[in-house]
C-alpha cells in the first residue's frame, strides 16, 4: 500500500528531533485522532536554515513530516509557505488515499511554524490554535 | 534480516502440511461432486461424512449437528438471520455484546434497520461481558443472544457457561462465535449451554474459506442460501470438499493436541512473552483478561507511539504483528473493542497484538523481547510526547 520511497523515508526519516532554540514551533494534529506533527525551525533573514520534526502517528505520518522538512530546508519563509500537501504526496511517489490527511499535516505544519515564527517577530499575537477535527478517510 | 518469527495467529495460521496432504487428491484425483452417486462422488461423499465426524468430535457434538459454511463470517450470518427469520414471529430483539467481530456486530446492524431490536451489551476493562448485564437485558420478545467464546483482538475469553445458562433458563437461544477458541480451548458442547458456535478451519491450521456452525438437535433455523439442498438444506452449494477435508484433518489434530495438552507450551511463552514486554517496556499494559484470556494470545498498548508504524517497523525486523483487528488497520478509527474496554483513542491508537502459534518457540519470543523494545524506543524518540534521555 505505500511507495518504496515512502517506506525509505519511514524507515530511515531524515531531520528527526527538534531545535532548542527555535524561531518557530508548530504543532498540528491530535493524538485522539492517532496524529501529532511539531515542526521546528530555525530562521535567518527569511529563510530557513535548519527544520527538524517530531511525529506521532502512522508510517505515512512520519514520512510526511520527514518530506516536508527536506522541502523546505534552505527556502525563504515564502517559499515555504507554497510547499503544498500535493507536492509532499507527489515526492513521497503517492499516498494511499486514507492517508492523504498526513499530508495535509505536513503541510499545515510548515505553516503554523512559520505563522509561530511571524508572530513572535512582529510580536503580534495570532491565534494558531484552531481546533482540528480528525480527517476522515 | 535474521529471522522470521510470524506472531499473527489470530489472523491465520498456516495450512498444516498433514492437512494440505490430505486435501490435495480432492482436486483432481478425487474430484468427484459429494451428490453425485457413481464411485467418484461416493468417495468425495465418504471424505465430507469424516470430516464431519472430525470437526463434531472435537466440540464433542454430533456430526448431524454440523454443517459446513464458506468461513466464519458466513457461518455469523447463517446463525444470526437464521434464527432472526426463523423467530421474527415470536419476537424481535436480540442481544450482542460491545466488542464482537465486524461479522457479527455489522449483522445485527443490519437486522436493525430490518426491524429487528438490538441490544449492545456493555463489557468491563477486560473486555469481560458481565452476567448480570446479560441477565437484565433479556426481555420477553428476546430470540437470540450472540456473544463471541473469545476476543480476537484482547484475547479475552467470556464466561461462557455462566452466559449460557442465563440463556436457557429464560429460554433465548445462545449463538456464540468461537472462531479464536476452537482448536485452541477444550470445548464440550453437551456440557456448555450453546446452541449455536461458529468456527473457522484456517484459525486451527486448516485452509481459508471453510468454517462450520453447529446447531443443536432440535434448533430450527432458515436458510439464507438456497439451492440443491446441501447441508441439510441450510447451505445449498456443491460442497467445498477439498476444504472440507482440510478443516476435518485440521480438527483431528488440534482434537490430539488438546488430549494431549500441547497447549500448555504456548501457554508457558505467551506468559514469558508478557511478562518480558511488561517488564522491559516503560509505559506498556497489558490489554484483555490476564488470566481468563487465549493460551496463544498477547496483546499490548503502549503509550506515545502509534501501531501502524510499530507492526511496519517489526516486519521490516522479520516480525508479523497486528495492531487491532486485521479487518480494522485500514480505518482510522481505532478498534472498537479498544474503546469498548474504555481506553481513550491516543492510548488505543498504540496498540500491538502478537498471538503465537503451535510452532513458535523459546528463540522467536527471545528475538522479540530483544527487538520490540529498541522498535518502541526508536519511535517514541521520534515522538512529541515521548520520553526525553
Amino acid at each position: 500500500m505505500y511507495t518504496e520511497k515512502l517506506m525509505q523515508l519511514f524507515m530511515n526519516p531524515k531531520n528527526v528531533g527538534r531545535i532548542e532554540d527555535a524561531d518557530g514551533i508548530g504543532e498540528v494534529g491530535n493524538p485522539v485522532c492517532g496524529d501529532v506533527m511539531k515542526i521546528y525551525l530555525k530562521i535567518e533573514d527569511d529563510r530557513i536554515v535548519d527544520v527538524k520534526f517530531e511525529t506521532f502517528g502512522c508510517a505515512a505520518a512520519i514520512a510526511t513530516s520527514s518530506m516536508v522538512t527536506e522541502l523546505v530546508k534552505g527556502k525563504t519563509i515564502e517559499e515555504a509557505l507554497k510547499v503544498s500537501n500535493k507536492d509532499v504526496a507527489e515526492a513521497l511517489g503517492g499516498l494511499p488515499p486514507q492517508k492523504v490527511h498526513c499530508s495535509l499535516l505536513a503541510e499545515e505544519g510548515i505553516k503554523a511554524a512559520v505563522d509561530d515564527y511571524l508572530a513572535k517577530k512582529d510580536k503580534t499575537k495570532r491565534e494558531a490554535s484552531e481546533t482540528r477535527q480528525c480527517a476522515k478517510a | 534480516m535474521n529471522r522470521f518469527v510470524y506472531l499473527d495467529h489470530s489472523a491465520t495460521t498456516p495450512v498444516d502440511q498433514k492437512v494440505l496432504e490430505a486435501m490435495l487428491p480432492f482436486f483432481s484425483m478425487d474430484f468427484g461432486n459429494p451428490n453425485s452417486l457413481h464411485t467418484w462422488g461416493r468417495k468425495a461423499r465418504q471424505a465430507v461424512d469424516q470430516a464431519r465426524d472430525e470437526v463434531s468430535r472435537l466440540i464433542n457434538a454430533e456430526p448431524s449437528e454440523i454443517i459446513f459454511t464458506g468461513g466464519g463470517s458466513e457461518a455469523d450470518n447463517i446463525a444470526i438471520k437464521g434464527v432472526a427469520f426463523a423467530k421474527k414471529d415470536k419476537g424481535r430483539h436480540i442481544i450482542t455484546s460491545a466488542i464482537e467481530h465486524h461479522a457479527v456486530l455489522d449483522t445485527c446492524k443490519w437486522l436493525e434497520k430490518e426491524g429487528f431490536d438490538i441490544t449492545i451489551l456493555p463489557v468491563d476493562e477486560y473486555g469481560t461481558i458481565r452476567p448480570e448485564e446479560l441477565r437484565k437485558a433479556i426481555r420477553p420478545d428476546t430470540i437470540l443472544v450472540t456473544i463471541h467464546f473469545a476476543n480476537n483482538e484482547i484475547g479475552t475469553v467470556q464466561p461462557i457457561e455462566q452466559l449460557g445458562n442465563i440463556c436457557r433458563e429464560q429460554g433465548v437461544l445462545f449463538h456464540t462465535d468461537a472462531v479464536q477458541a476452537a482448536g485452541h480451548i477444550s470445548i464440550d458442547v453437551k456440557k456448555l449451554p450453546i446452541d449455536l458456535m461458529t468456527m473457522a478451519a484456517h484459525k486451527m491450521y486448516g485452509p481459508k474459506g471453510v468454517g462450520a456452525l453447529y446447531i443443536k438437535k432440535g434448533v430450527k433455523i432458515v436458510p439464507l442460501i438456497h439451492g440443491g439442498g446441501q447441508e441439510r438444506g441450510l447451505r445449498s452449494g456443491t460442497e467445498n470438499t477439498a476444504g472440507i477435508v482440510g478443516f476435518g484433518k485440521a480438527a483431528a489434530l488440534a482434537s490430539d493436541r488438546l488430549a494431549k495438552d500441547e497447549t500448555e507450551k504456548e501457554r508457558n511463552l505467551r506468559d514469558r512473552l508478557i511478562d518480558g514486554i511488561l517488564e522491559k517496556i516503560e509505559d506498556a499494559m497489558l490489554t484483555g483478561h490476564r488470566t481468563e484470556r487465549l493460551p496463544f494470545h498477547a496483546s499490548f498498548c503502549f503509550r506515545y507511539i502509534e501501531g501502524e508504524s510499530l507492526l511496519l517497523r517489526l516486519d521490516a525486523l522479520g516480525i508479523g504483528a497486528s495492531s487491532g483487528s486485521a479487518c480494522t488497520s485500514g480505518s482510522l478509527e481505532p478498534s472498537h473493542v479498544l474503546l469498548a474496554i474504555g481506553l481513550p483513542h491516543e492510548i488505543a491508537h498504540g496498540s500491538l497484538r502478537l498471538t503465537l502459534g503451535k510452532d513458535t518457540s523459546e528463540e522467536d519470543i527471545d528475538y522479540v523481547l530483544e527487538n520490540l523494545p529498541k522498535v518502541v524506543e526508536s519511535l517514541r524518540a521520534m515522538s512529541p510526547y515521548g520520553k526525553r534521555g
